[in-house]
């Protein structure tokens, strides 16, 4: 059967993009757009994969990672889908990429002007768990409505001594909305604050898109007396690189049965071992 | 030589997607897409129905491809569906022009035109037929027609209600002629409206319609019965305008299942101070194809969230349309078995946080 560039007919990616520059004008909101199925499954990352099929040019280079890698099994898939359907240059390294999708994560290396990051969101809604009703928390929103964001994080010092949300951690973007930052480890929350690159977060299956304009402040709740916290790797080494101070994975040596850390980016742990590869032998 | 990053992902996936493409032909002989065209017929009219993409071609291409799997088949012409520039809206189509062929009330024994029973699995035996080990050359019986008086033409059959219209005890709408909100274009905003909810019930998964319409009947709605006034299914024919000054296009027939279904409610303009009257109200199931059960439990949910009752789930429309589409539960669900390493790496630095303080 014959297919469109970037697999879209123009109509639907015309509407992907008006929707699209709405949220990039509101910062935070949710804007809902006619989420169009996919090749791919919906829930696997079809609403960031809307955005890079809208936004594609031929003269775009293109990276996509999923957990940190280029080489995860649903990265190379939308990989493949995007360069089937466009023929686009892609690569592994972020600084190169145009365009970068990106599935619970945000690259270490910091974007820079022009760069556009779209993140894959499952729940758009970060106020959700706390109101199931979607007219509910719209209305939440409008009022800038946000003590049951903080009395979530308020109960669970009160249960379990500290806050226990771990990914996707809510944010407050440009003082007025609350958001959800996709499922992105708290530890790549600070690098959306007043970040150099467009970053935009699609939801596919709950049909919403937002987005955070370069330059804008991005904070995540917290309080005063319990401030914001990401994970800890201060003392934790990776095996393969001796890099530190990245968000790492944890795994098991299958013969000692010791755990050990390993730079989660996986491109980033490239790069810099290449540098290093490069300065040894300059010695 | 520097470090070059490990390739292993995609030739894994090229590899799973050969396995899974050739077991098919490894395990037998391949069969026609034609063939299963007219051997798989119901499949084919729940596929259209929950694809909302009627063409009998793409859904027999599309089971071949899914080997059979329902929400895959459903998947592949929703993705397909995506692809075609949707022009026009038809015009507003008058169900009173379906040409019948099959036609039942639960609700009269006997109806002007009479009932129809058509083609239905309805009163066969579930036994299997050892007989379908073999193929046959064709039809076993054969029906001997005769031809015998009839007073109305198929394609223009009164309906059930009219005669409860006529006795006023069924007040008719107003027709709302609005081109339809089309959720394919635009996201629903809460709360909805008709046509909105219309098109997502119609458009629901098959079991999903059905249980949720089941639970609203069992107990946790109007737990009472509703009466189908009428089920219909027929050949529709559908009309569109271009505004080329040549007036309206017939496109073609679809098969349609009309479901009438009557429930007693209180009649709201009733002013008298005292009691109120019960008057007919109707609950509304269409869907593409003969898939009557699914238009029974639509009707049903129709009526279920066009009269809420506070507390109920299925009176909910966020509950019933958020969940009820087949590649948006399923593709949701089955996703939980993407690697999730990353934020379960930082659960886990949540929850040794919480046993580093205990200790």
């Amino acid at each position: 059967m014959s297919q469109n560039f970037a697999f879209l007919d123009e109509h639907s990616k015309k509407e992907i993009r008006r929707k699209t520059l709405k949220a990039i004008a509101i910062p935070g909101y949710q804007v809902p757009f006619a989420s169009r199925e996919l090749p791919i499954a919906r829930g696997w990352g079809t609403g960031g994969l809307q955005l890079t099929l809208s936004l594609v040019g031929k003269e775009d280079t293109l990276k996509v990672i999923d957990q940190g890698s280029d080489e995860s099994v649903n990265a190379v898939n939308i990989r493949n889908l995007v360069q089937n359907t466009t023929g686009v240059a892609e690569t592994i390294h972020t600084d190169e990429a145009t365009l970068i999708q990106s599935r619970h994560r945000i690259p270490e290396v910091p974007l820079k002007p022009f760069q556009i990051l779209v993140l894959q969101v499952p729940q758009p809604e970060p106020l959700r768990a706390v109101e199931v009703s979607e007219r509910k928390t719209k209305m939440l929103h409008g009022d800038k409505e946000y003590s049951g964001a903080f009395i979530k994080l308020f109960e669970q010092i009160m249960k379990f001594g500290h806050i226990t949300d771990d990914a996707d951690y809510p944010v407050m973007v440009n003082d007025r909305y609350v958001m959800a930052p996709s499922p992105i480890p708290r530890f790549d929350n600070p690098k959306m604050n007043y970040n150099e690159g467009l970053i935009l977060l699609g939801a596919g299956r709950e049909k919403k898109i937002h987005a955070v304009p370069p330059y804008t402040k991005v904070e995540s709740l917290a309080f005063e007396d319990y401030p914001f916290e990401v994970e800890q790797f201060d003392d934790k080494v990776c095996r393969e690189s001796g890099l530190s101070g990245v968000y790492m994975d944890e795994l098991q040596d299958e013969k000692t049965g010791e755990t050990y850390y390993v730079t989660n980016d996986t491109s980033y742990m490239l790069e810099k071992l290449n540098e290093e590869a490069v300065q040894h032998a300059g010695k | 030589m520097g470090y070059v990053a490990v390739k292993g992902g995609a030739h894994a996936i090229n590899n799973s997607v050969i396995l899974y493409k050739n077991r098919r032909l490894e395990e037998g002989t391949d069969i026609e897409v034609d063939k299963i065209k007219t051997n798989m017929r119901q499949l084919i009219n729940q596929i259209m129905s929950e694809a909302s993409f009627y063409d009998r071609n793409t859904a027999a291409l599309a089971i071949k491809q899914a080997e059979g799997n329902m929400e895959e088949a459903v998947f592949l012409m929703r993705a397909h569906r995506s692809t075609l520039p949707r022009l026009y809206y038809s015009t507003v189509t008058d169900t009173r022009e379906m040409f019948v062929e099959r036609r039942v009330s639960a609700s009269f024994k006997d109806i002007p035109g009479g009932q129809i029973l058509g083609a239905s699995p309805d009163f066969t035996h579930r036994l299997l037929d050892d007989a379908l080990k073999e193929l046959s050359d064709g039809p076993k019986e054969t029906i001997k027609y005769k031809e015998v008086p009839f007073n109305y033409e198929l394609d223009k059959l009164p309906k059930v209600i009219d005669y409860l219209e006529d006795e006023g005890l069924f007040k008719r709408e107003e027709e709302n002629n609005d081109e339809p909100d089309d959720i394919t274009k635009r996201a629903i905003e809460y709360p909805s409206t008709r046509s909105q909810r219309l098109q997502a019930l119609t458009r629901g998964q098959t079991g999903a319609v059905t249980s949720l319409g089941y639970a609203e009947i069992r107990g946790y709605g109007i737990s009472a019965h509703p009466n189908i006034g009428e089920c219909r299914v027929g050949q529709q024919p559908v009309y569109i305008n271009p505004d080329d000054d040549y007036g309206e296009y017939f496109i073609g027939d679809f098969e349609v299942t009309e479901i009438d279904a009557f429930m007693p409610d209180l009649d709201e303009d009733d002013s008298d101070a005292g009691d109120k009257d019960l008057m007919i109200k109707i609950g509304y199931g269409l869907v593409f194809g003969q898939n009557e059960t699914k238009a029974i439990a639509m009707s049903v949910l129709d009526y279920s969230l066009e009269h809420p009752v506070p507390g109920v789930a299925t009176s909910d429309d966020e509950f019933v349309l958020y969940h009820i589409d087949s590649v948006e539960s399923t593709g949701f669900i089955s996703h939980l078995k993407l690697p999730h390493y990353v934020t379960f790496q930082s659960k886990l630095d949540r929850m040794r946080q919480s046993k580093g303080e205990q200790q």
